[in-house]
Formats: structure tokens, sequence, C-alpha cells
């Protein structure tokens, strides 16, 4: 059943001066994750404290934007008007540190295709002034 | 082995209310009548009960998850407390029952009430319940970080870890079904069950996926219904009409990243450690368990339960689930015998609590495990939340 109404807006986190740049660095096309300037471990979700050196001088980083499907479940179920009937609820560990995971939506492909340990690259939906990060199949033509 | 002080604790009374799929009393009422049963039951008076406890009080938003606390409780019953305390970030929902076990060794309190109220079947009915959030809204705290993606309940959130269990373990839908069959065949048993009629494989196959690899039979029922129990200090239990019930060791661990989306071991949940925990605090050992009443918000949580407690190996549940027969009534590790969350409806870990001591009591009627039972284990679970405890009756 298609259903013509348009998609409910997305809940939105509620950001605090830690967690604004994550969720605005896509207005300028970047993913950006919190590093340790000493030892440059990725910090998610951002804190302003290494928990593997103890240093509390940290910034964000612009990645890669590139991750892998770490695991995933198809949604079946309309939980509120107006959602696609299937959609893809994601955990992408980014490329460049394998502890640090991104709740997401995989996008711009079927949803029986998506597989664990896929490669996906973000992608930004803007919502009222926030950049949210999406992920799509690398080699996705959208 | 070290005098640990949940070993002079017990519990000495359980109430519990009507449990339905839409109560004709407002949810403090049905607490009164779980509160006044489980007193009764442990041969006291309100002017015995000293200490109250509750997980995680009241949410004040009519979401029907937590709409009873602690204050509207005590001034009903009019109870004078040395000590009282709602725990929400705890080790699951038997953190009020480790703050207790902790007041009552610190002197604070003997006789301490803990419950736990769930009026989510009337809330569905009216509003929005028991969401985690809403289109449009703004979300704080941990879960902002979900709030984005279309995560209206707690079963995307954890199909992502059951998703994570089935792809390293296995485990196919026809194999998981025997978790849903089995409680079904014991809520056959029980009379108050919301879910008595059988179910077959066929029937788990033809229920609705929820979001994969969930399916309808595998999530547990919303109710209107409220659990109390009484935990003491042993030496008033000593004096109670039934049998002294000990709690013998806990679990309370929290060793890993307290995180839904960073939890270090998607397909195992917080349990391992918890687990470990609560057989370094016992001489007791899986053999030696009668009765399991094992979390089963999810079946998956049941299925992560039996390989974290060692009754089987990683990724062998499959094999120790297959057919029904060993986790059955009659089998070698009956599990969740009133027909748990999934049949017998969602009393939020304190079903299995009630349960297990209906059990050890030898008080379940048809559904009674046969050979006198007198070791339970009892698990809640749930991302990073697990929590476990072991009960002994003398």
């Amino acid at each position: 059943m298609i259903d013509s109404r348009k998609p409910p807006s997305r809940p939105l986190p509620a950001t605090t001066c830690d967690t604004e740049p994550f969720w605005s660095g896509g207005e300028h096309g970047e993913l950006l994750i919190e590093q340790c300037d000493g030892c440059s471990y990725f910090i998610h979700p951002p804190t302003g404290f290494c928990p593997e050196c103890e240093s509390r001088d940290t910034h964000f980083q612009p990645v890669s934007g590139k991750g892998f499907i770490e695991t995933f479940t198809v949604n079946h179920k309309r939980w509120v008007p107006g959602l696609p009937e299937r959609y893809v609820l994601a955990l992408v560990r980014i490329a460049e540190q394998a502890d640090v995971r991104l709740a997401t939506n995989i996008v711009n492909c079927d949803p029986g295709d998506v597989t664990f340990d896929m490669p996906v690259k973000v992608l930004f939906e803007e919502n009222d002034g926030l950049w949210i990060p999406l992920f799509e199949p690398v080699g996705s033509a959208a | 082995m070290t005098d640990y002080a949940e070993k002079r604790t017990a519990i000495t009374g359980i109430g519990q209310s009507r449990i339905s799929r839409g109560a004709d009393k407002s949810a403090l009422a049905l607490t009164i009548d779980a509160a006044l049963d489980a007193i009764g039951d442990a041969g006291l008076t309100r002017a015995d009960i000293d200490g109250m406890a509750t997980w995680p009080g009241d949410r004040a938003d009519g979401s029907g998850f937590s709409d009873v606390g602690i204050p509207a409780l005590q001034d009903a019953l009019r109870l004078e407390l040395g000590w009282y305390s709602n725990a929400s970030e705890t080790s699951g929902q038997f953190g009020a029952i480790f703050n207790a076990i902790g007041a009552i060794s610190a002197g604070l309190c003997r006789h301490v009430l803990i419950f736990r109220t769930m009026y989510e079947a009337t809330a569905r009915k009216t509003s929005f319940a028991n969401a985690l959030n809403r289109p449009g809204q703004r979300v704080f705290g941990p879960f902002q970080w979900y709030a984005p993606y279309h995560v209206y309940a707690a079963a995307l959130q954890q199909a992502l870890m059951f998703a994570a269990y089935t792809h390293k373990s296995g485990m196919t839908d026809e194999q998981r079904a025997w978790i849903a069959i089995n409680q079904r065949e014991n809520a056959a048993l029980n009379p108050n069950a919301i879910f008595r009629e059988r179910i077959t494989v066929e029937d788990f196959l033809a229920a609705p996926i929820i979001a994969t690899p969930l399916r309808l039979f595998d999530c547990d029922v919303p109710i209107d219904g409220s659990t109390a129990i009484i935990l003491s200090h042993v030496d008033p239990a000593k004096d109670a009409p039934h049998p002294l019930t000990r709690i013998e060791a806990v679990g309370s661990a929290m060793r890993y990243r307290n995180s839904w989306t960073q939890l270090e071991a998607l397909d195992t949940q917080a349990q391992p450690k918890v687990a470990e925990m609560m057989w370094n605090r016992t001489d007791l050992a899986v053999k030696d368990i009668d009765v399991a009443e094992l979390y089963d918000g999810f079946s998956f949580h049941t299925i992560n339960w039996l390989e974290n407690l060692g009754v089987c190996e990683r990724y062998g549940a499959k094999d120790f689930i297959a057919g029904g027969t060993r986790i059955a009534l009659d089998g070698e590790f009956p599990i969740n015998t009133n027909g748990g969350a999934l049949s017998a409806g969602r009393m939020h870990a304190y079903g299995q609590v009630h349960e297990a001591m209906t059990q050890l009591r030898g008080l379940g009627g048809e559904r009674q495990v046969p050979g006198n039972p007198g070791v339970a284990v009892v698990t809640t679970a749930g991302g990073p939340l697990a929590g476990a405890f072991l009960l002994v009756r003398e």
C-alpha cells in the first residue's frame, strides 16, 4: 500500500554544547566526531574527556563518512501515520574506529538488500536547523 | 563463601493485583491491591512496613510504563518508613530489590515493600503510550542518539541486538519459536494468564514481523497490573507464615559501556558480567537450579540468559530449546512457568519474581514444577541493563 501522506517529521535531539557540532557538521557536508588532541582517539558520544589518555583537550574532526553496518533491523510496523511500510534502522561503525557506532537509517536502497558489514557512506538530511546523518550503500546512485 | 548481605534477606510476602488487558480501576488502586496482598501474605500489617522501594518511580507522563511511585502509595497506605527509594538508573528493574538489600543490611529498615505497576493496556487505548519519542519532539538524554531515526519503541532498539545475535548464532525463526510455544503451554495451565491458547511453529511464523528478526509472539503483552513483594531481614523472616526463602546471590554489575548504542557485545547484551558476578557470590551452580524465571520482554532475552547463565554453551540455545522438552515444566530446566511476560502479561520482571516464589512454595497448581523445587534463578534484561538473583527455600 502506498501512503501518499508526507512522512512524519523526525524527532530531533535536544542539543548541548557537547553534541551540537555532531548534529550540525552536515551543513558543510562534514561528519564531525570528537577526537582527542593528545592520542587521536575518537570519543563518541562526545564528552570532552578522553577515556584512553584522560586528556580534556579535544576537537571535532571531520571523518571520511565511510563505515560498515554493525547490525540492522528492517522495520515492518507502522508506528505512526505516514511512515513508510519498511525502513532500515542500523548501527554503523565508522571506518576510522570500530568502537564508534552511529544509530542511523540506511537509505537509497531496497531494505532487502542491506547486509551485515556492508560498506556505507554518509549523507545528510536537514531538519529544523539540524543536519541528520543518514547512510547509503557505497556505490549507491543517489 | 563470604557472608554477603543478600544472604541475610528473604522474600517473605508476594502479592499481585488482577492482571488484565484493561483494568476496571486505577493504577494506584491496582498497586494497593498488590501491596495489601503482599503484606498479608508475609503475615504482617501496614505498621510493620518500614521501607519502600520501586523501579523506576512515578514517570508522571501517563504512558502506563510507571504511573505509580512511592509518594502516592506511601500516602495512600499511611506507611511510616525508615528508608525509601526509587531507582531507575540501576541494573534493570531489580535495582529496587538490590537497593533494599543494602538498606536492610545498613539497619535502616526490616520489612521493605517493593512494587512494580504497569498500566500500559489502558494507556495504549488513550494516548501515544510507551513511546520512546514522538514525531517532531525534541529528545533529551541517551535516546537522543536514536531520536531522528524513527525509533518509536523498545522493539526497534532491541531488534538491533537480536539481529546481531541471530547473525552470529545462526538461530532460525523456527528454532526460536519454541520459547513462545513453551510459554503458551505453561500459560494454558495458568488461570491468570492473558493468552492461554496453545500455538505451533506454524502459528509463530504466520504472525506479523514487527522489526526483523522480531515477530509478534516474540514480544510481551502490555497489561494493567501490579506486583508487590516484601523483602525482610532474615531474623524476622523466620517467623513468617511461609518457609524461609532467602536471596542467595545477586548479580548487579555494570562493566560495559552503559549505552544503548555503544554497548560492546550487542549479541549477548550486558548479561555475561552480571551472571559471572552472581555465580561468584554463591557455592551453588547451574546444576542446582530447579526452576528459572528468565526475563522475556522479548523472547531473545530469555535465549540470551540461557547462554549467559551457562545453561547451554554460547549460541547453543537453538539446540537446547529445540522441541521445547528441556525447558518444559517437566524438563531438565523449566523456564517461565506461568507463561512469562509473553503469555501471562508484561509485569516487567516482577512477574518472574512472583512466579519463582510461587513455585518455591509449591503453589503452582497445574503448572507446578515437580520435585519440590528449592532453588530458583530470576533475571531481568534489556540492552545495557541486566540483573539476576538466586532464591533458595530452606
